[in-house]
């Protein structure tokens, strides 16, 4: 359920998302989702892949700071107003989101919104319970 | 013009004679007086009458900071407190500070050697001084001011800071001779350029420099903007205070008052004396002290030492401009930072040390200090807010260590560059040296 996403740590500075990219081509591993937070210092990457795991060591193996964050994935309508819908239960239900980023599906219509809260599970049963479904992490990888 | 002709122009072997009579009355006194040296010199087995010669002062064991900061408050004190006038202490916020103390002697000696500086740089009865030292626990501020009223100028005790007051009394009172770290002295003037003051408008002519590095460049465009002489002042709050040395209108070297400070360099790897010219650690030792004579202190200052006779009719040994330190203090904003300072605060905040580099510049006139700490596991989280909250952290836990507020920049791991053998914590951009 929970998706493994990558955290990198990286300088404010030009050419400096470059590496970790080129360092996931030679590793073969794929980007399935991503979004940067910054600040005017520093900023932190956010990627979802096929295969975490790997990812996280070939970072490391390249003196990237990589933490592993749990994330959750729903599907919505690809259509106006498909992800305001989600937002309103969210915060119905008193839930403080830390972040969240989307991108559309293959599935015709849909997309996948991918979603971080300090409490995740609280999250993910405010989600079943309004009948949400949630996308697994290997439908996220394997996309 | 000199304050005490006989004594500053003495002949060298007359000079050396009376440095060895006062350094065996001091290494005597040490060792009855105070426990310390006792312990210490009996353990190597070398007594007061070993010091034979001056040069037996080689036998004798090297005193440093953290040996003082141990005695704190009064364990090197040589004179029951009753004898004791004042009381200083060192603006190094490592651990302990180290505490000066001096009897109503020790209080005139001290103002010896300012008012023998204060006439190097022609400063006099007719004067009136500005002293932007601080008056306080630091020694800057009262050494400058007891040698000023042995010389009978009228001094303005003014401290530092308020610096458009400061212009204000310069100009209303009509002072001839000003006190201030370089840095200060910089922004001085260009405050008063701002109000449209041309401080060279202002009547000074002489001015005293210390408590902070500086170069020859500094100094020229001091002199330029106030149109007078500046002179380096050193000194150091173990010994005394301010005026351990003093440059004379040559400005070739600070002489060392060598009545009363014996001075050596050292080569502080080695930790033998070499001879004058050659670059090395000054170390000093009370020659004229009651309260607390300290015996081979490494300053950690490095320079280098000349004895040839100076123009100016001077015999005592000139000191150069220290070009730096054998360990890696700085001064920023005149306060003293180590990186073991840094070190201790980093790990406050995380439980690994992480890697780290101090940068300081001076890109206008003042003093900026930055950290950059490599960010590790421990220090890293998902969210900005958190990774905001550990900038915070460690800027607050460093001033809480320092003293001084500084920015700290968060860096990728492995990206501060490393070094065989012993670190290089500090970059220095202010080009002091």
């Amino acid at each position: 359920m929970k998706i493994k996403q990558l955290s990198i740590f990286l300088q404010n500075k030009m050419g400096s998302l470059a590496k970790p990219l080129e360092v996931l081509t030679v590793a073969d591993v794929n980007i399935r989702a991503m979004c940067m937070a910054d600040t005017s210092e520093f900023g932190i990457l956010r990627l979802v892949v096929d295969d975490p795991m790997k990812g996280k060591e070939a970072l490391e193996e390249n003196n990237f700071l990589v933490k592993i964050t749990d994330i959750i994935g729903i599907e919505m309508n690809d259509t106006p107003g498909g992800l305001t819908s989600v937002l309103d239960v969210i915060r119905d239900n008193l839930i403080d989101l830390e972040y969240l980023y989307a991108f559309s599906h293959k599935k015709e219509d849909k997309a996948i919104l991918l979603l971080h809260a300090d409490d995740i599970d609280k999250l993910i049963d405010v989600l079943s319970k309004n009948n949400i479904p949630l996308v697994s992490a290997e439908e996220v990888y394997n996309l | 013009m000199f304050w005490n002709e006989e004594i500053e122009t003495m002949p060298r072997q007359d000079l050396e004679e009376l440095q060895l009579k006062k350094l065996q009355a001091t290494v005597k006194r040490a060792f009855e007086k105070i426990p310390y040296y006792n312990k210490k010199y009996s353990e190597i087995g070398v007594y007061p009458e070993d010091i034979e010669t001056l040069k037996d002062i080689e036998k004798l064991p090297f005193i440093t900071k953290d040996d003082l900061r141990e005695s704190y408050p009064f364990g090197l004190f040589a004179v029951d407190i009753k004898e004791i006038k004042e009381l200083h202490s060192s603006s190094g916020t490592t651990g302990k500070p180290v505490v000066s103390g001096y009897t109503e002697k020790d209080l005139d000696t001290w103002a010896e050697t300012i008012a023998r500086g204060l006439t190097m740089m022609g400063i006099g009865e007719d004067d009136i001084l500005q002293n932007t030292h601080g008056y306080g626990m630091f020694t800057g501020g009262f050494g400058v001011h007891y040698g000023s009223h042995k010389v009978g100028a009228a001094i303005i005790p003014i401290s530092t800071g308020q610096t458009r007051r400061q212009i204000e009394i310069m100009k209303d009172f009509g002072a001839t001779g000003l006190i201030f770290t370089p840095s200060y002295g910089i922004h001085l003037a260009e405050v008063a350029l701002e109000d449209g003051i041309d401080p060279k408008e202002l009547g000074i002519r002489a001015i005293g420099f210390g408590a902070e590095g500086w170069t020859e460049e500094i100094r020229q465009r001091v002199e330029e903007l106030f149109g007078c002489k500046a002179y380096n002042i050193y000194g150091l709050t173990e010994l005394m205070g301010p005026g351990v040395g003093v440059e004379c209108c040559a400005q070739k070297g600070l002489h060392i008052a060598e009545d009363i400070y014996y001075p050596e360099i050292i080569n502080p790897d080695t930790q033998k004396v070499i001879g004058g010219d050659t670059p090395g650690e000054l170390v000093l030792t009370n020659l004229e002290r009651e309260g607390m004579p300290v015996i081979r202190f490494r300053t950690k200052d490095l320079t280098k030492l000349t004895y040839e006779k100076c123009e100016c009719g001077r015999t005592h040994a000139r000191m150069s401009r220290i070009t730096g330190r054998s360990d890696d203090m700085i001064k920023v904003k005149g306060v003293a930072v180590f990186p073991s300072q840094i070190e201790k605060a980093l790990l406050k905040v995380g439980d690994a040390e992480p890697h780290y580099m101090i940068i300081v510049t001076r890109p206008g006139t003042l003093d900026e200090i930055e950290i950059k700490v490599e960010v590790s596991q421990e220090i890293f989280f998902d969210g900005v807010k958190d990774m905001m909250h550990v900038q915070t952290k460690i800027a607050k836990s460093i001033e809480n260590e320092t003293g001084i507020r500084v920015k700290v920049t968060l860096v990728e791991p492995k990206t501060l560059p490393r070094f065989e053998g012993k670190a290089k914590r500090v970059i220095d951009k202010r080009n002091l040296h």
